[in-house]
Parts: C-alpha cells; structure tokens; sequence
C-alpha cells in the first residue's frame, strides 16, 4: 500500500508531468488561458490517461509479449489510443451530452498529448504491475491538472498586467512555466 | 525554384519552433545538451521527410474521412523505424533521448505538416517541405541545447568554453531552465524581426 501511494504522489508532485518530464506541453500551453477551460481539459485527459493505462497494459501483456512483437509497441499503442479517445468521446455523446458540451474540441486532441503515450510507455518500462500501472496513469494525470489549472489561474491574471511586446503571449507564459517549475523543484526532498 | 522556397521557408520564415510553437515537448525535454538536439532533431526530420513523402505520394488513395488514423500509422511507422535504426548505430544517443524517440509519433509538427502541406502538394514539394521543416527544428534545438549547455556546464557539445572563474549555473540544464531558455530565445527573436 505504502508503494502505491509513493507511486501516486510522485507522479502527482515530484516527477509532474508537465514541469519535470515535459509531457503535454502542447495542451499546457494551448488551453491555460481560462481556469474553466483548464478543468475541463484535465478531467477528460484524467479519464483518457486512467483507461489508456489499463488498455495498453493488456495490449502489451496480452498481445506483445506472447507473440515477440514487442517492437509493435508504438503503434500498437498509438491506435489504441486514438480508438479509445474516439470511443470515449462517442460514449460521453451519448450518455452526457451536457459534458460532451463542455469539452467539446478539446476530446479528440488528447489523442495527440504525448502524455497519454508517454505514461503508457512509462508504465511498461518501468516495470509497474496492473495496479500501479492504474496509480501512475491516474497520478500522472491529477498532477497534469493540478499544473494546467494553476498556470490557467496566473494567465488570468496575466492580461491586465503590463508587458513587453515582444514577451507577450508565449514568451511570458514560458517564463511563468519557469517559475512554477521552481517551485514545483521544492517537492524534490518529500519522498 | 518552389524547391528552394519551400525548403527555406521551414528554416526561419515558419520556424516550426519559435514561429508556429509546434513540437514544445521534445524542444523543452532533450535540450539539456546540444549533442541531444542535434539527435532529436535529425531523427525528427528524418520521420518528417518520410511521412510527408509517403503521405503526399499516397494523398488520392487515403479517403478523407479516415487520413487523421491513416497518417497517424504511417508517422508511427517512420517513428519505429527511425528508433531501431538509433538503437542499433547510437546506442548513447538513444539511451540519452530515451522515451522522447517513441513519442515523436506524437510530436505535433509531423502531423501539422502532413495535414496543412503534405496532403494537398506533390511529392517533391512535400519532400523540400520536410527537409525544410525538419532542418529548421534541428536549428533550433540546436540554440537551446547550446545555450542551456553553455550557461549550465559551461561547455558546447561537450567543449568547455567558459572555464575558470564561471561558474555553472545548474538550474539551467534542470526543467525550470528549460522554460527560461525558450522563453527568452522566443521573446528575443520577437525583438529582432520587430526592429527590422
């Protein structure tokens, strides 16, 4: 148990997605410009990443590895992937129309986060078992929110302040990245 | 003559780095370096000249309902190939890249240009695309790789230029600096095509 919550609060804090292994920068930096916004697209990446952890774990465990095709691993994995984003976003319709509302683009650009594929591949190379393969996909994921909401949080406040043109837009929103990443430094000596 | 416009066009005019802020992931992730950029970026543009070949050769076949899926195997294709090639002549390299070669597969470049060029252009022009494209993200990650070297281990490509009295400032080769990096490097760049 004690692992599994070492594996949940690493993933979350210490090794963040976004400010420590640079997985997801693209949405990061494309959808923090409202912290509503912000939500929504960490809960569907939440739910992506949850599934896409078990999913990829049986493919590999399951198909893979008894038939030595190990080296399929990358597109195996990417279609995997994109099947399951396209079935979520079918199921949501269906079931949610209100929440399929609120995420509406944001649903089939997950299929291109990197973090989805990074923790996939984390997970298989690292070694983890089927239930810390789900608190890593989780984790990964909360500590994906947490940052993408946070750094929605200081874009906000962002446009009323007074900036260079030539740092406006991306530029400054990098240099807060920096900042939080500092900070994010500070969880280093929890573990 | 469209050969040379589109190749140089990648370069500096749509820096796919600094210009159109596509592939932050692996710019941000692998430029602790500038050996590492160097790699990233070549095997990034080796992928990007194959899927815009393939996918241009291929654009009347693939109906266009399914291309997103479609180009998503052939790019994944590339990507694997390229990654047994690394692990069989740059172990180093690929032991240093590591999770970063299999997620170029995801790098938002490669897809940016199969959608936005490759589909709708000749082989040819697809081709000089991808070069162009490629190179210019080599160029860049090269800059950052050598910038965060330098002022974080005081050397290039594994050089030591800034000996004796300077002293390294380590935050710039951890994630932080990385953000810094790029940050400035595309603010700087804004100055200087505003100034012209």
């Amino acid at each position: 148990m004690t692992s599994l919550i070492i594996i949940l609060l690493s993933a979350i804090l210490v090794n963040n997605f976004i400010l420590a292994k640079f997985l997801g920068i693209c949405p990061f930096l494309g959808v923090s410009k409202q912290v509503e916004t912000a939500v929504g697209m960490g809960a569907a990446v939440t739910f992506v990443m949850g599934l896409a952890s078990a999913i990829t774990y049986v493919v590999q465990y399951a198909i893979l590895v008894p038939f030595h095709m190990e080296y399929m691993q990358t597109i195996a994995f990417i279609l995997v992937i994109a099947a399951l984003v396209q079935f979520v976003e079918m199921v949501i319709q269906k079931t949610s129309p209100s929440l399929y509302q609120a995420l509406g683009v944001y649903l089939p650009l997950i299929t291109t986060n990197c973090a989805v594929l990074g923790v996939a591949i984390i997970n298989i190379s690292a070694g983890y078992n089927f239930i810390e393969t789900i608190f890593n996909g989780v984790g990964g994921a909360l500590g994906f929110t947490l940052a993408i909401v946070l750094f929605a949080g200081i874009r906000e406040r962002m446009v009323t302040s007074p900036i260079p043109k030539s740092l406006d837009g991306f530029p400054i929103a990098l240099v807060s990245a920096c900042l939080m990443a500092i900070s994010f430094l500070g969880f280093q000596g929890l573990l | 003559m469209n050969f040379g416009k589109n190749l140089f066009n990648g370069i500096i005019p749509e820096n796919p780095t600094f210009r159109l802020v596509l592939g932050t992931c692996p710019t941000l992730a692998v430029t602790t370096a500038a050996i590492n950029g160097v790699g990233m970026g070549l095997s990034t543009t080796l992928v990007l000249i194959g899927s815009n070949v393939v996918i241009s050769a291929l654009r009347k076949v693939i109906p266009d309902k399914i291309r997103i899926p479609a180009f998503v195997v052939i790019i994944a294709s590339f990507v694997t190939i390229v990654g047994m090639l690394m692990k069989a002549y740059t172990p180093d390299l690929d032991k240093a890249l590591g999770i970063y070669i299999p997620l170029i597969v995801v790098n938002c470049i490669i897809l940016a240009r199969a959608e936005a060029f490759a589909f709708t252009n000749t082989v040819a022009d697809s081709f000089a695309d991808g070069l162009g494209m490629g190179l210019g993200f080599t160029l860049a990650l090269t800059v950052m790789g050598s910038v965060r070297e330098l002022l974080g281990a005081g050397s290039i490509f594994g050089t030591v230029i800034l000996g004796g009295g300077f002293e390294p400032a380590l935050m710039m080769i951890l994630p932080p600096g990385a953000f810094l990096a790029y940050g400035l490097l595309m603010g700087l760049l804004n100055k200087v095509s505003e100034s012209k």
